[in-house]
C-alpha cells in the first residue's frame, strides 16, 4: 500500500482548537504543504494574529511569533528586515487585519515589504462570540447587528484585496475560496505564487482567503460552504487583483 | 491494510467529509469518541477510490489515504 494522503511534517500533531468544519485547518494545511514543497519551512517564521487563529503557533512546526492585535503585519516587517533570508509570513483574520489593523497593513503594503500576508475572510468575529466584523455582509444578522447590518448606518463590507491593489508596491494581490476541493486547489496554487515570490524577494504578496465561520453563522459545516458560494462570494469576487510579475502565466 | 485510515482523535465530527465522498460510503460512527462526537467511519471499503476527496476536505487532517500498488 502506498500512502497517497498524509499530514506534513511542518503541522504538529496536536488538536487544533477550532470548531469542527472550520477553514483555518485547511488554509493551515494549504500554507504548510507549501512550505515543505518550497523547501523553506526551516527558515520560515510566522506571526500570529489576535483571533481564533492566536494559537497557530502550537500547530506548526515552524518558528512563530504573536503579535498585539492587527499588528502582525509590523512585526513581520521588523522580523523580515532583521533577517531577510527568512520567509516569513502573517496569518490574520478579517477582525484583526481589516478592523484594528487597517494601518498596519496598508503601510506594510505601500512600503512593498518583502512578505506574505494570509488573510482569512469569514465576514465575522469569531473568537469574541460572532460580533459584526468590517467585511460582515449588508443584512447579515450579528451579535451587535441583531436587526441585520444596516449600511446607511453601520456602513458597507471593505473589500480589502481591492484596497491593497490600488497601491503601487504590491507584486501580488489575490482572492480565493476553501468552499470546495476545485476552489482548494487554486488556493493552494495561489499561497505557493505568494510565497514563491517572497522566496524570489520580488515583494509584498497578499492572499486572501473566504472562510466560513459554521458557528458563529448558526450553520452547519456543510450548509455553510454553500451559503458562502451563494452570499459571500458575490460581494467578494474571486479573482487575482494584482500580478506585477505574472507569476500566474509562468 | 486498510486504504482509509482516521485518527479519532482529531476528528470532530463536522460530516464535510461524509457529504463530500462521491461514493458515498463514509458515514458517522455509533461510538463516541473521548470528544464526545461520532466521527466519520468507512461502510464499505471495497468502494474506496482513494480519491483523497475526505482527506483533503478535513480540516482537522485527521484521515490519511493509501491505494494499493500494482
Amino acid at each position: 500500500m502506498k500512502q497517497v494522503f498524509g499530514k506534513t511534517k511542518v503541522l504538529s500533531a496536536n488538536p487544533t482548537h477550532y470548531c469542527p468544519g472550520c477553514d483555518h485547518g485547511i488554509v493551515h494545511r494549504l500554507i504548510a504543504e507549501t512550505l515543505e514543497e518550497l523547501e523553506v519551512a526551516d527558515k520560515a517564521i510566522g506571526i500570529a494574529p489576535v483571533g481564533c487563529s492566536v494559537f497557530a503557533y502550537d500547530y506548526f512546526n515552524i518558528d512563530f511569533n504573536q503579535a498585539a492585535h492587527g499588528r502582525a503585519p509590523a512585526v513581520a516587517t521588523g522580523i523580515k528586515r532583521t533577517r531577510p533570508d527568512s520567509i516569513v509570513f502573517t496569518y490574520q483574520g478579517d477582525g484583526d487585519l481589516a478592523a484594528i489593523g487597517t494601518a498596519e497593513i496598508i503601510h506594510a503594503a505601500n512600503r512593498g515589504e518583502n512578505i506574505t500576508v494570509v488573510f482569512i475572510n469569514n465576514g465575522i468575529y469569531g473568537m469574541t462570540g460572532g460580533q459584526m466584523a468590517p467585511t460582515t455582509l449588508v443584512g447579515m444578522k450579528t451579535q451587535t447587528s441583531p436587526y441585520g447590518r444596516d449600511a446607511a448606518t453601520m456602513g458597507s463590507p471593505i473589500r480589502v484585496s481591492e484596497i491593497i491593489a490600488t497601491l503601487e508596491s504590491p507584486a501580488y494581490v489575490t482572492r480565493v475560496t476553501v468552499n470546495t476541493i476545485a476552489n482548494q486547489m487554486k488556493a493552494k496554487k495561489a499561497i505557493k505564487n505568494a510565497f514563491t515570490l517572497q522566496k524570489e524577494k520580488k515583494g509584498f504578496s497578499f492572499v486572501e482567503v473566504v472562510c466560513i465561520c459554521p458557528t458563529n453563522w448558526g450553520k452547519k459545516p456543510t450548509d455553510a460552504h454553500k451559503w458562502l458560494a451563494e452570499n459571500m462570494l458575490p460581494v467578494f469576487p474571486l479573482g487575482t487583483f494584482k500580478d506585477i510579475h505574472g507569476i500566474e502565466k509562468a | 491494510m486498510s486504504k482509509w485510515v482516521i485518527n479519532e482523535n482529531l476528528c470532530k465530527g463536522c460530516g464535510i467529509c461524509i457529504e463530500r465522498c462521491p461514493m458515498k460510503i463514509l458515514a458517522f460512527a455509533e461510538h463516541l469518541t473521548p470528544k464526545g462526537v461520532h466521527p466519520s467511519s468507512m461502510t464499505d471499503e471495497s468502494k474506496c477510490t482513494s480519491c483523497a476527496i475526505c482527506a483533503k476536505s478535513c480540516p482537522d487532517v485527521a484521515i490519511q489515504i493509501y491505494k494499493e500498488e500494482k
